[in-house]
């Protein structure tokens, strides 16, 4: 570890061996999730000729897009100490809500689409006033959430589907492609939108303001709030911006099948809160990010998808994506054991 | 379990205690015993050890040397729960109750009387419960919820509890503390009829007069070693007070010092008849450029809560408070923080670090706006830079700025607390108890910063339980005592006993003085 001297660098050598280390084992610790990733891909591609083709690889990433939003949605959440279990019902209510405003209203999707997010973000901040004001647990709020939207999307829908099928400026969210320039390369746009949003969520979390203080709010809400850090409006953006990455996610599974589902998304919130957990997001608060979130969820998508190949029944597939839960968590609790021990 | 023994001999007795924690000898050759039917008082100043002490006994801590006989039989308790068994009870001073449940489940909590497996005899239990209450002559229904009872009848529904463990030693932490005259009184009659049914007590208490009131002996501990132990007959409380302090001059030596600045200086903090509730009351005192005001004074005096006035954690509810002469209503920690004013926390790890985040970035938590680009993002280079002068200055001993805090030693994570203050430039910095938990070779780094922070002209605040500490840094005094000022000294005309005194309460000094400079 101890390499050539950074150019410029002036430290002493033992502290730039020393920080070189603290590095590996914050990189290590995040990226559990990734060599888990690796070794399924591992796994299946050895198990299964079809896994490694591109249309299927490609698959993969289209059909998890959503579940990638939403786990960053819900990292957000956590790494304040908090939960968001109504992204799955927000998701539902904007696509819906969407969805209706385009047929039904003969609104121009360019602006349907941002009024949708508008009111996913609406609902999420009332999440965090109810959180911040209410003195409700996060817990609570958000599970109160999760029936109201449900029951306000069914409410708007009357329990059918709304068809957006001809609506191709929707639809080109699910199933378009873009072609990337300069690159020459097509990418789906649903790929494109969930990339978008864990690069943008992964920069702010780590190089903003409110980034750090969201850190510092979850690993101690007493603490930060010592130190003028405004812990309210923090939480209330992050709950915010949690609401609003539901509605994202609602707009691109609506435009995958084409039509705003009322009963979407069901449980995708818990398949979210896995996702982050899997990413090694504390439930907690205070630790994790927004990309090894997003790992987590690609995580469970390739799992699905390679039992698929292998044509493991879903019952069993359940019971493997549990066990591959429990098997995560408790690696990534042993290495912080272990890193604690060398701190120290 | 022969119960057999001579009249006079111990029921418990403990020999050669011994216990180190990291950088503290908090136990040293302590021996310790008490009789049957005796009430034994236990003082000491804080951290003198009796905690330590009781902690053994209850089967909490283990010691690292020394012997326990109790009634007979060798051996210490490994667990609170063997203890239990063994008829060892402790009322701690923060009640041990579940408030929502009934007295009666309360009292039997754990050990239920079945019926049958997996079922409670509710009938025996509520029968069973009212017998130990009505035995103690409370006015307590079993059947009623703990939390609609009065703090005092809850101590006493504790101490029913341990009877009804058939407890044969009962040990009160300050069972006195948040209770009233009148209660105290009921409190004593019913521990003196304990004492005639041949229950030892231990009582830990810092108020003289109830120790006269209520013991028969008294051990007296300092600095993790029993001082003496003596019928109370043949103290009196000034003597208790000057072996709880000893006669050696503490450590942080180089006497007290005057003030770097001019005591004519324009004050940077003023306080008028500041109070809230029963925590504290008429507190008012001025802070000059230079100066660092010791307030001392006794665990629940209401030192923290005047601190956490002072910074708007839980704010005072009466008085007026001026800073640099202009006058401040401090709400919450935002407008302390606008004014000028920082408090290092006496609750180091929970009030005043993010441990799981770097040293850099506990830094500057204070300050982010400096570090802002574009209204939003940070910049990390100069964030770092920013950080490392800090601990450059500090000498923080840390491999790097990128170390979480989490693994640093108690000193370097209490210089990583004063560098986040520090970095916002206050006036007047608070400091509660910050030293507590550090080794000495870093205590003597903290007092060597607080004095040059004075020399820079910012006025200092320190809480301190530890008197030698208060003599040796502070250029002013003020004792609390029970929420209020019980007087102001320069350290170069007063002494450790005098301090005690006024602490306890035990001489009455003309108070209020506060702005004798």
């Amino acid at each position: 570890m101890s390499g050539p001297d950074r150019k410029g660098a002036d430290p002493p050598a033992a502290a730039t061996a020393a920080e070189g280390r603290i590095r590996l084992l914050r990189l290590l610790r995040q990226g559990i999730v990734f060599l888990i990733l690796l070794a399924l891909v591992g796994l299946f591609a050895s198990q299964s000729d079809r896994f490694l083709d591109a249309r299927n690889l490609s698959n993969i990433l289209e059909q998890n897009a959503a579940l990638v939003v939403v786990a960053v949605a819900v990292a957000l959440t956590m790494i304040t100490g908090g939960i968001d279990l109504s992204v799955g019902s927000v998701a539902a209510f904007a696509g819906a809500l969407s969805a209706g405003l385009v047929v039904q209203l003969g609104w121009p999707p360019g602006l349907a689409l941002p009024a949708a997010l508008a009111v996913a973000a609406g609902m999420g901040a009332v999440n965090g006033v109810l959180v911040v004001r209410g003195g409700l647990p996060p817990f609570v709020a958000t599970l109160a959430m999760l029936g109201i939207a449900r029951g306000l999307t069914l409410l708007y829908t009357g329990g059918r589907p709304i068809g957006i099928a001809r609506v191709e400026a929707y639809t080109f969210l699910g199933r378009g492609e873009v072609v990337l320039p300069g690159l020459g390369v097509a990418v789906a746009t649903p790929v494109l939108i969930a990339a978008l949003v864990v690069l943008l969520a992964s920069l702010l979390l780590r190089y903003s303001r409110v980034g750090l203080q969201a850190y510092a709010l979850g690993g101690s809400e007493e603490t930060a709030r010592l130190a003028g850090v405004p812990v309210q409006r923090i939480k209330v953006l992050a709950y915010a911006s949690s609401g609003f990455l539901a509605g994202v996610a609602g707009l691109l599974l609506t435009a995958r099948l084409y039509s705003a589902q009322p009963q979407v998304a069901v449980g995708l919130e818990l398949e979210a809160i896995a996702a982050a957990v899997l990413g090694g997001v504390s439930l907690f608060g205070g630790i994790g990010t927004a990309w090894s979130a997003a790992l987590g969820g690609l995580l469970i998508g390739v799992l699905g998808n390679g039992m698929n190949l292998l044509q493991i029944a879903s019952y069993q597939q359940q019971m493997i994506q549990g066990a591959v839960l429990v098997a995560a968590v408790a690696l990534d609790q042993l290495l912080r054991r272990q890193r604690s021990r060398v701190g120290s | 379990m022969d119960e057999a023994s001579a009249p006079d001999a111990p029921l418990l007795s403990l020999r050669g205690l011994e216990k180190s924690f990291p950088g503290v000898r908090a136990l040293r050759a302590v021996d310790f015993e008490v009789r049957a039917g005796e009430i034994m008082a236990l003082v000491g100043e804080n951290g003198a050890g009796k905690s330590t002490l009781m902690k053994i006994l209850n089967g909490v801590d283990r010691p690292d040397a020394g012997s326990l006989r109790w009634r007979g039989r060798e051996g210490f308790p490994a667990s609170p729960a063997e203890a239990q068994a063994a008829g060892i009870s402790m009322i701690h001073q923060e009640l041990a109750l579940v408030p929502d449940l009934d007295v009666g489940r309360n009292l039997f909590l754990g050990r239920e009387p079945r019926w049958g497996p997996g079922l409670v005899d509710r009938r025996r239990l509520y029968r069973e419960a009212q017998e130990e209450l009505d035995q103690l002559g409370l006015a307590v229904d079993a059947r009623a919820t703990v939390r609609d009872y009065p703090l005092a009848q809850q101590q006493m529904i504790e101490v029913a509890k341990a009877l009804s463990l058939r407890a044969r030693l009962l040990v009160m932490d300050e069972p006195t503390s948040s209770l009233t005259g009148r209660e105290v009184e009921v409190l004593f009659e019913r521990m003196r009829s304990l004492r005639s049914r041949g229950i030892a007590l231990v009582f830990i208490s810092h108020r003289m007069e109830e120790i006269f009131a209520i013991a028969d002996r008294i051990t007296i501990m300092r600095d993790g070693a029993v001082v003496s132990v003596d019928p109370a007959a043949n103290l009196d409380a000034d003597e208790v007070i000057r072996r709880m302090v000893g006669r050696e001059v503490g450590d942080p030596g180089e006497g007290g010092g005057s003030p770097a600045v001019a005591a004519d200086a324009e004050p940077l903090l003023e306080v008028e008849g500041l109070g809230r509730g029963r925590a504290f009351r008429d507190i008012s005192f001025r802070l000059q450029p230079g100066e660092i005001l010791g307030v001392s004074g006794l665990v629940g005096a209401g030192r923290t809560e005047l601190a956490e006035a002072l910074f708007g954690v839980r704010p005072a509810e009466v008085g007026r408070l001026r800073v640099q002469g202009r006058e401040q209503r401090i709400r919450h920690p935002g407008d302390a923080l606008r004014a000028g004013i920082a408090l290092v926390p006496e609750d180091r790890k929970g009030q005043g670090l993010f441990l799981g985040m770097s040293v850099a970035a506990n830094t500057v938590m204070a300050v982010l706006s400096r570090f802002l680009a574009a209204g939003l993002f940070l910049r990390h280079g100069r964030l770092r830079r920013v950080a490392e002068q800090f601990v450059e200055r500090l000498r923080v001993r840390t491999p790097s700025v990128r170390q979480e805090v989490r693994n640093l030693s108690g000193g370097n994570q209490q210089k990583v607390v004063i560098a986040k203050w520090l970095a916002l430039e206050p006036k007047v910095l608070i400091l509660d108890e910050p030293t507590r938990g550090i080794d000495v070779g870093a205590k003597a780094e903290i007092y060597r910063l607080m004095r040059s922070l004075a020399a820079e002209g910012m006025g200092i605040l320190m809480i301190s339980s530890e008197l030698p500490e208060i003599l040796g840094v502070s250029t002013r005094i003020l004792v609390l005592h029970e929420g209020r000022l019980a007087g102001s000294f320069l350290p170069a005309e007063t002494d450790s006993d005098e301090l005690m005194r006024a602490a306890t309460g035990t001489r009455a000094v003309a108070a209020g003085e506060g702005a004798a400079g």
